[in-house]
């Protein structure tokens, strides 16, 4: 890679990293923080605020990393690597 | 077969999970016939330790690359087998639904953090740490820092994570060996160690690999088939994952009537039992997730930082086959995590709900008392029961048993053949021998790579250094063996620990030293130090010292403690003193490209 394509692939990068990390965030401290005001609603039958802790933060970790390598993979192909 | 062994992987593993089942409907038709349980369990662990015995010998290796890394040639799939067996270790096979059991909301926060470590793992980690190259943690805290204090201090940390962790699980191999083959706990013990070194020995990573790949295989079978099978014969539904919300909700409604919260009348006998006494599932808010949330994140940061699993992913091919494969071990990670809370919630409405057959809360006493698996478990002091009230019926806080029970005795419980208790004490076998191999692995590798060969003798020949890191093996193993027959810790704490050390030492120097070009080694050896010294300081005034947490931060939390100071001391000391080197800035952009030449040579 020359410089400036060098540049471009890590700024790219970064910022995929910076919004995947957002999303970690979200579903494992925020949900699971607030889980007493999700415990009214329900999804699947379960309370929504023991849902997550127990299936539906973990589906989207592992969703997320796939996510994560298609877009890398995008982002690496742009470059040429 | 044709071809090299890893061109037929499929079909080898395929013939090895067939020939599993195979075994498992032998052992089905011998229990028919009326071999006893006894028999049974001991065919089952015998049986699968002579296995990864035989993988181990035949992926023996007088190779640098091959003992360090596999060759760097193991498939994304099949690394993520690995891992996950790598990763699952005794705790989380035996402990993890009786910990969902008794905890509660609290309790989830391992679960959460023991799958979204993997988000870190494969963004600021693996990739990175692949393309540099590197065979050991410290290789890289080493190069990229330069000098041997960085490379030694990583060493260390290194050594108190991983030695904490490995204790536990050789302590846990002990335990399942000793039941299983009825053997008294000392001995167990070193038939575990035993087992786990023939698996390392000879083929150090490659063997590792291979076994840890069957291991995962025969663990996660254990895992899955009683959940299913007593989901299916107690009308759960067939695939219970996804229909145990009723559960749930019934359990909710259970719990006042049962008075759920009385103090026990009694004090057993012997230690390890407790009643249930928090609520399935009642998170509080305020404190309490804050609680959650400190645990959370240190089991996210130590999972990103604990040496065993990040050298996984030194053994792929690419830098992008490294990522695939964190994405490949979560996922079958996942399988067994998104099991256990299904499996706590249903062997505990079997014991809660008056109106299943299987229910002992609200029966007479003399009628539990009777049942065979309450029999076998108070034999072995895991259960104990007691009508304290003196009213001839069971209560909510009569019943005392341990946490491994919910795993362990869930088959006994739903009424399930004895098979599938041999499968169970198989599958904890795997994960703690896996989980055991990773560990002592990743010790004597650090020691005789980056101490031996890096520090102390850097023209130390092949083959010397080949044997120095199998006498270490059998050293540590051999120690960790001796400090578990002491029986000195119990399983979960010293599993959290470990968490904690790796985090306070190593995360930071880690991150930063790919994500930060003007981290320099000043910075790395303080944070490393002083991140690793406070986090110890706290644990020992919090645990031994009876210091008062500050903010609820307990010794299962130390490593907030300690990763903050590593965090800041690490900057600040790195902002006082000199900018790298514009060879080391390079060598950062090199790391961040997945391109090219790894930056460390093949063979170093």
């Amino acid at each position: 890679m020359d410089g400036e394509t060098k540049q471009r692939h890590w700024a790219r990068t970064r910022s995929l990293t910076f919004k995947v990390l957002a999303v970690w965030f979200i579903f494992s401290i925020i949900v699971p923080w607030n889980a007493k005001a999700l415990m009214g609603i329900s999804f699947l039958g379960f309370p929504l605020g023991y849902y997550f802790p127990v299936q539906g933060s973990l589906i989207i970790f592992v969703a997320l990393i796939f996510y994560q390598n298609y877009q890398q993979d995008k982002i690496d192909d742009d470059a040429g690597v | 077969m044709e071809g090299k062994f890893t061109d037929n992987l499929g079909r080898i593993y395929g013939l090895y999970t067939g020939g599993f089942i195979g075994f498992i409907i032998l052992m089905a038709i011998f229990e028919q016939m009326g071999m006893g349980a006894a028999t049974i369990g001991i065919l089952f662990v015998a049986f699968t330790i002579v296995i990864y015995a035989c993988i181990g010998w035949l992926s023996r290796t007088m190779e640098v690359s091959a003992y360090y890394v596999a060759g760097r040639e193991v498939p994304t799939v099949y690394n993520g087998m690995a891992t996950a067996a790598d990763w699952m270790s005794g705790a989380s096979f035996v402990a993890l639904a009786g910990g969902i059991y008794f905890g509660g909301y609290s309790y989830l926060a391992f679960i959460v953090g023991w799958t979204g470590g993997y988000v870190l793992v494969n963004s600021l980690m693996a990739p990175y740490l692949r393309k540099f190259g590197c065979y050991t943690v410290p290789d890289f805290i080493g190069t990229r820092y330069g000098g041997n204090a960085a490379r030694l201090c990583a060493v260390i940390v290194l050594v108190v994570a991983s030695f904490t962790y490995v204790t536990a699980q050789i302590n846990a191999s002990g335990t399942i060996a000793a039941r299983a083959l009825q053997i008294p706990f000392e001995v167990g013990v070193y038939i575990g160690l035993l087992g786990i070194l023939l698996c390392s020995m000879l083929g150090g990573m490659r063997a590792v690999t291979w076994t840890q790949v069957a291991q995962y295989i025969v663990l996660i079978i254990a895992y899955l088939i009683p959940v299913i099978w007593m989901s299916n014969t107690q009308g759960f539904g067939i695939i219970p994952h996804f229909s145990y919300g009723d559960a749930v909700a019934r359990i909710q409604e259970l719990e006042p009537a049962l008075q759920l919260g009385a103090a026990a009348v009694d004090k057993p006998p012997f230690g390890g039992v407790k009643i249930l006494s928090v609520p399935h599932f009642d998170p509080q808010g305020g404190m309490q997730s804050w609680s959650f949330a400190t645990l959370a994140i240190c089991m996210m940061m130590g999972t990103a930082s604990l040496p065993h699993i990040l050298m996984r992913y030194f053994t792929t091919p690419s830098v992008r086959d490294a990522r695939r494969s964190v994405a490949y071990s979560l996922f079958f990670i996942f399988l067994l995590y998104f099991t256990a809370p299904a499996l706590a919630t249903l062997t505990k409405l079997q014991l809660l709900d008056p109106t299943l057959a299987t229910s002992i809360i609200g029966k007479s006493i003399a009628e539990v008392q009777a049942l065979p698996w309450v029999q076998n478990w108070s034999a072995v002091k895991m259960l104990w029961l007691n009508d304290g009230n003196g009213d001839g019926i069971l209560q909510l806080n009569e019943f005392f048993m341990r946490a491994d029970i919910v795993v362990l005795a869930t088959p006994e419980i739903a009424g399930l053949p004895y098979v599938i208790s041999g499968l169970v004490a198989a599958g904890g076998m795997a994960a703690a021998m896996s989980t055991a191999d990773g560990l002592l692995l990743a010790i004597a590798n650090a020691l005789s790579h980056d101490l031996y060969y890096k520090i102390i003798d850097p023209k130390a020949e092949t083959k010397t250094r080949l044997v120095v890191a199998r006498v270490l093996l059998v050293v540590i193993g051999g120690l960790g063996a001796y400090i578990a027959s002491m029986k000195l810790t119990g399983i979960l704490g010293a599993v959290a620990w470990a968490f904690d050390f790796a985090m306070s030492g190593l995360f930071f120097p880690l991150v930063l030293g790919i994500w930060w070009k003007r981290a320099n080694k000043s910075g790395a050896i303080a944070g490393m130090v002083l991140g690793f010294l406070a986090g110890t300081w706290y644990l020992y005034q919090v645990y031994f010292n009876g210091m008062t947490p500050w903010m609820g931060i307990d010794h299962l939390r130390f490593g907030i403690i300690g990763a903050s100071v590593s965090l800041v001391s690490m900057v600040v000391v790195s902002l006082l003193t000199e900018e790298p080197d514009a060879e080391t800035q390079a060598m950062v952009d090199a790391t961040r490209d997945p391109s090219g030449e790894e930056v460390l040579s093949a063979t170093h």
